[in-house]
């Protein structure tokens, strides 16, 4: 469906992404901020130019380097990350507003943009213009009217940023619904795991214009291969050479685990596995090192310790616990992490 | 508890509060004068003169041609500086200022030297066309757009400048030409800033006098507007010239309240 290699050349870094996104298939473009993630939903919309690669949607390049057709011939829709709702036009003239573009008559127009707001549950807003509008409600008049021409491709910047974490839970499996019912294929690009993880079928990772990693949420969760990823994902990671058993890690320090591996390898743990002692603790456990506290915070209905060592290493422990172990930053402390809680995987 | 104190912020530091009270005077002494000083006794039989009437008509009709004009050239003129980037276009922009410093007189003189009889383009109108614009209803509109278009354009331009491209990225997005885009997103979006240009560019070609009476003369009917009609009858009739004047202040004011509450939104 779509088919893209997408190279822009922004000065602060080159993006170069291959994207494959199949019929029906949600994909989302996960990354840290400034990462390029807009930048490449940009250049699948011709908003901005290839500097390299090409765009292929349903088998017709749509784009090349210095080349390509214009975003109004493109059938690509966006929801943009603050939706850019006409301001001076109602949530219907908002989403006729495509149609009549793109050559509707304005009764025809005005049917296909009320039976669009009709579906998405809003025809009684149909006529307020988009400041009388709550959050949700602005969303679901930006996908309709991304919808309303019949895109071959979605892209969908940021689209639960601008709203409140009261009414995001409830569009965001609201959004879940609408992308199921859409068979073009969707890329969505945002900075949060959680909505990558509910909305999309596959994760493409980018880090500083590069992909890091591509696959399906279960898999990016369970095996981060960054550290950025890892920290979404709550999990420890490390990077180390295996044999035996016995993972020696980059940055220093030395963890038993499971697996039976030999060469370059991932270890990946979550921080609930982190057992946190006033002293050396005594048995089994076989990894077990000496840390200093570098700094507590609440998650959840628990704390979240970050802890400097060799290697560094992140813990939960019950508000109760941290106050019993006095974790206050610059107390000592042993921790300790069964092997078998621990992951590695091939690097 | 709030409300004393958001008005102690609102009260302007007393060290404003004169020079504001002696500007505001001073522009409001001029209207009293004209108005304790005009013959108001004669009032209707010089309104009823045909010579007032015809040249308050002439000034109205012009300067909303020329209103019309500034618009459908001032409009992309602006768009074109603030969206695009070309070489010369700090050169283009200091041109479209120019008539803003310029005395008008001299811009009367120099559309003279384009368009007069034997003016640059002005010959050639002549002997291909039979053409002479000098001294016709359509010189004042051409000498009241040369001092006027700047103020559109000024206006139109900033109002672009502050104004969201992305809405027009939207638009195209959605299948909108640029045209489209232009027309039915980017147009209403800077509406307020049109409309305050063209109301700025209504009241300044209203009150064109230098160029106007330099390149289109004096000739009751046809080129003397209020202004010119003012001056010349200030030659032997003051008191007529102070009514003439009145009859101009009062029909400004009363077009522009009338546009500042329906156009602007600011009334």
């Amino acid at each position: 469906m779509l088919h893209a290699h997408l190279v822009v050349d922004r000065g602060r870094f080159t993006l170069d992404l291959p994207l494959d996104v199949a019929a029906g298939e949600v994909v989302a473009l996960l990354g840290p901020n400034g990462a390029g993630k807009t930048t490449a939903l940009r250049a699948l919309a011709g908003l901005v130019a290839l500097s390299g690669g090409t765009i292929e949607l349903d088998g017709t390049q749509i784009a090349r380097p210095g080349g390509g057709l214009p975003p109004e011939r493109r059938r690509v829709g966006v929801v943009f990350q603050d939706y850019l709702l006409f301001p001076h036009l109602s949530a219907l003239e908002n989403v006729a507003f495509g149609p009549r573009s793109t050559g509707s008559s304005r009764h025809h127009a005005r049917v296909m943009a009320a039976a669009w707001l009709d579906r998405m549950g809003l025809a009684d807003v149909a006529l307020q213009r988009p400041g009388g509008l709550s959050g949700g409600q602005a969303q679901r008049v930006a996908l309709a009217r991304a919808l309303v021409t019949s895109p071959r491709l979605l892209l969908l910047d940021e689209p639960l940023a601008a709203l409140d974490a009261g009414t995001r839970l409830a569009v965001r499996a609201d959004l879940r619904r609408h992308l199921g019912a859409y068979d073009g294929a969707t890329v969505l690009v945002t900075h949060d795991p959680l909505d990558a993880m509910v909305l999309a079928d596959r994760i493409v990772v980018i880090e500083a214009g590069k992909m890091v990693q591509d696959g399906p949420p279960s898999e990016i969760v369970r095996r981060p291969r960054t550290e950025y990823v890892a920290r979404l994902a709550g999990l420890n990671l490390y990077r180390g050479v295996a044999s035996e058993g016995f993972v020696s890690l980059a940055d220093g320090g030395e963890l038993t685990v499971e697996e039976r591996m030999t060469g370059d390898v991932f270890v990946a743990f979550p921080p609930s596995a982190v057992a946190v002692h006033r002293q050396h603790p005594e048995g089994s456990p076989r990894n077990v090192w000496k840390v200093t506290v570098a700094g507590v915070e609440a998650h959840g209905d628990l704390m979240r310790v970050e802890f400097h060592g060799t290697p560094p290493v992140a813990a939960e422990v019950t508000p109760a616990a941290a106050a019993e172990l006095e974790l206050m930053p610059g107390q000592t402390a042993w921790v300790a992490v069964k092997a078998t809680e621990t992951h590695a995987y091939p690097a | 508890m709030t409300q004393p104190s958001q008005q102690q912020y609102r009260r302007p530091p007393a060290i404003l509060l004169l020079p504001a009270v002696i500007g505001t005077a001073y522009l409001f002494f001029p209207l009293v004068g004209l108005v304790v000083r005009s013959p108001w006794g004669t009032l209707w039989q010089r309104l009823t003169e045909p010579g007032a009437l015809t040249a308050l008509w002439l000034s109205l009709i012009t300067a909303t041609i020329t209103t019309a004009v500034c618009l459908i050239l001032g409009v992309p003129v602006a768009f074109v500086l603030a969206r695009t980037r070309f070489f010369g276009q700090r050169f283009v922009r200091a041109l479209v200022t120019l008539p803003l410093v310029l005395p008008p007189v001299v811009g009367g003189v120099a559309l003279f030297t384009a368009f007069g009889r034997t003016g640059v383009i002005g010959v050639w109108l002549d002997r291909w066309f039979g053409i002479e614009l000098p001294f016709t209803t359509t010189a004042v509109v051409m000498s009241q757009t040369f001092v006027a278009l700047p103020f559109l354009v000024i206006a139109v331009e900033g109002a672009l400048r502050s104004a969201d491209t992305r809405f027009e990225e939207a638009a195209a997005t959605l299948g909108a030409s640029r045209w489209t885009a232009f027309r039915r997103i980017t147009l209403p979006l800077v509406g307020p800033g049109v409309a305050a240009g063209s109301v700025l560019c209504w009241a300044r070609a209203l009150g064109e006098f230098g160029a106007t009476i330099t390149f289109a003369g004096n000739l009751p009917g046809t080129t003397q507007t209020m202004p010119i009609a003012v001056y010349i009858t200030l030659q032997n009739d003051p008191n007529g010239a102070i009514l003439l004047s009145l009859i101009l202040v009062a029909v400004s004011i009363l077009v522009l309240v009338s546009l500042r509450g329906r156009w602007i939104g600011t009334g």
